[in-house]
């Protein structure tokens, strides 16, 4: 039972990351069309400037401005060059976001060295809460709780601002919005700008969970992919519930066959694509 | 083809013109192993040009031709490595049953996950190809005791080939080893030629230009994507058979996504709607990645850097650049 419970909590961690991460890449994919690659990538990044900021301005501020300098970062990506492909043929977004995947992996791994870099965590998040659940200790719980907090203001932001609704309505037809005169430009860029804010906060607390290293978004991106197939293409609810689901099912298989468990959330998707091609959630025609 | 729409007098110049196209290319592949070594290549080089170019031929035949973008390619590659690694690890010294073990495991692999992925367009259809592919990545890095896990299939060898009354040692010669790969090619490609000019090719690309004017002739879209996908599978998955003939082991790096990206990426660094194209994509990529792998560290930067420039300045292709107005 114990076994259980703390494969179940390690799952809902997992989630809690596959999350995350694929709300940012969800986010991207509903407005412009776009599949990026190299999110797992920034995800890196964005643990690297945490590990640069934290001796200058300490762990607290660095959980907010390494996400905020690597979505700076991105907005830079998108106006430069991805906004260029909006519209032409999928190949070539995904060719461009995987030479950028390429390119930002190696220049980690030139600036920062290959081997894995430790990322120091305040002391008081790091003590066990309590003897009997060992694997609770106040680091996941942190991670947990600046998940549901990053989740529910996404959310919110989405539905109660401005800005948000225009997000939103984008996602569902971005000609009339643009139509409507509003700059559908800023919108993307700004748009792919939260994604990849998501993306940075996920590898500062990933960084804090299991260390650095120039690949350690990789295993984030693709349950990510799977996590949108799953809870249904054009939905972020559906995404929401895909990452967990699929977080918490990796996790349970472990317990009963490990060596399953990076398979078993692709039958999960083999079957799901099978019954209902468009997701959990997601809409009719959305495929 | 805008032939129907020419004067007979320019269409006999075109076909004349095709004639001459493939004349040249294949003096320049049948003479390979004459030039090569003159330009600092080595056989080998020119074989693995062959594979890489079979493998971006057959990723765009659905690509370029049917107009879905799989970007998990390489689990179909990989399978027929794998499947040809099999043969000659455990079971026979036969090399063409091993090429023949590889093409069915990733076609018939293929044809099960086409049928799984043919109901998504666009963007999604190559989000659940990319997704697909990392399950048989896992299952050849996890599954040790079939696939041999990290290590992948080592210490199995290409065997000559006995034909009765003589044999071809493609084992030790290099030169004769690229002359089978070359004649694998012709035959798949030579194949997927054909298919492209029939009946059953012109409704790909009738896919491709308008689907629901396909569908509105009675066209069933998914089955004849789903064949697409198939073929291409086949296809590919022959050149993975070969490519494990070449190295003479098998291993995970096959079914990476990297691989997926690349044969993407000399496609259309060739040219997509060529039908050539990707060859001489492959061929400039495998050279240009194998100078830079010799030159610096930090290759993988630079094999990024192809791809953004690829996309940035060079959408249409090296072929693409001169005849945009051939389509098809």
């Amino acid at each position: 039972m114990m076994l259980v419970l703390f494969n179940v909590f390690n799952g809902l961690i997992l989630g809690a990351f596959y999350v995350l991460a694929a709300l940012g890449l969800s986010m991207i994919l509903n407005l412009t069309n776009v599949i990026n690659f190299a999110h797992g990538n920034f995800i890196a990044l964005g643990g690297y400037l945490a590990f640069v900021l934290i001796p200058i301005v300490g762990f607290w501020p660095a959980l907010l401005l390494a996400p905020l300098l690597t979505a700076v970062i991105g907005f830079i990506v998108e106006k430069t060059m991805i906004s260029r492909i909006y519209g032409r043929d999928p190949i070539y977004s995904l060719l461009l976001t995987f030479g950028l995947a390429f390119m930002i992996e190696d220049a980690c791994r030139y600036i920062w060295g290959v081997n894995g870099l430790p990322l120091t965590t305040p002391p008081s998040l790091s003590a066990p809460i309590s003897s009997e659940f060992f694997f609770v200790n106040a680091y996941r719980l942190f991670i947990v709780a600046i998940v549901i907090i990053a989740v529910v203001a996404l959310f919110a932001f989405l539905r109660f601002t401005r800005m948000g609704m225009r997000i939103r309505a984008g996602m569902f037809d971005l000609e009339t919005v643009a139509a409507l005169g509003i700059n559908v430009k800023l919108l993307r860029s700004l748009n792919f700008a939260c994604g990849i804010f998501l993306a940075g906060l996920a590898g500062v607390l990933a960084g804090g969970q299991i260390g650095l290293n120039p690949n350690m978004g990789d295993n984030l991106l693709l349950p990510s992919f799977v996590a949108i197939i799953v809870g249904g293409m054009g939905s972020l609810v559906g995404t929401l519930l895909g990452g967990l689901l699929i977080g918490v099912a990796a996790a349970v298989t472990t317990v009963f066959y490990p060596a399953a468990s990076d398979v078993v959330i692709y039958v999960i998707m083999a079957v799901v694509l099978l019954v209902r091609p468009r997701g959990l959630l997601g809409e009719e025609g959305m495929q | 083809m805008s032939d129907l729409a020419q004067p007979p007098g320019i269409v006999v110049q075109a076909a004349e013109r095709r004639w001459l196209r493939l004349a040249v290319i294949w003096a320049v592949l049948i003479a390979m192993p004459l030039w090569m070594p003159l330009v600092g290549g080595y056989t080998d080089l020119g074989a693995r040009i062959l594979v890489f170019g079979l493998a971006a031929m057959s990723l765009n035949f659905l690509m370029g031709y049917t107009g879905q973008v799989s970007f998990g390619h390489a689990a179909y590659f990989g399978l027929g490595v794998y499947g040809a690694g099999f043969i000659l690890l455990d079971f026979s010294h036969s090399t063409l049953l091993a090429l023949l073990a590889g093409i069915l495991l990733g076609g018939l692999i293929g044809a099960v996950i086409g049928a799984l992925v043919c109901r998504s367009r666009g963007i999604y259809f190559a989000l659940i190809t990319i997704a697909f592919q990392e399950v048989f990545y896992y299952i050849g890095y996890k599954w040790d005791s079939v696939t041999g896990g990290y290590d992948g299939l080592r210490g199995f060898q290409r065997q000559p080939i006995h034909f009765g009354l003589f044999t071809i040692d493609i084992l030790k010669n290099d030169v004769a080893f690229y002359y089978f790969v070359l004649v694998i090619f012709g035959i798949v490609v030579g194949l997927m030629g054909l298919i492209l000019g029939s009946p059953l090719g012109r409704t790909f690309i009738a896919l491709r230009e308008n689907e629901r004017r396909a569908r509105f002739l009675g066209i069933q879209a998914n089955r004849y994507i789903w064949l697409s996908f198939t073929i291409s599978a086949f296809c590919i998955a022959t050149a993975g058979a070969l490519n494990a003939l070449l190295n003479n082991f098998a291993d995970p790096s096959s079914l990476d996504v990297t691989i997926s990206g690349e044969l993407v990426v000399m496609a259309v660094l060739g040219g997509i709607r060529s039908f050539w194209g990707p060859l001489l994509g492959a061929a400039v990529f495998v050279v240009v990645e194998n100078y830079l792998s010799g030159l610096t560290l930090n290759w993988l930067f630079f094999v990024g850097l192809i791809f953004v420039i690829v996309v940035m300045f060079f959408p249409r292709g090296l072929l693409g650049m001169f005849g945009q107005r051939r389509a098809v």
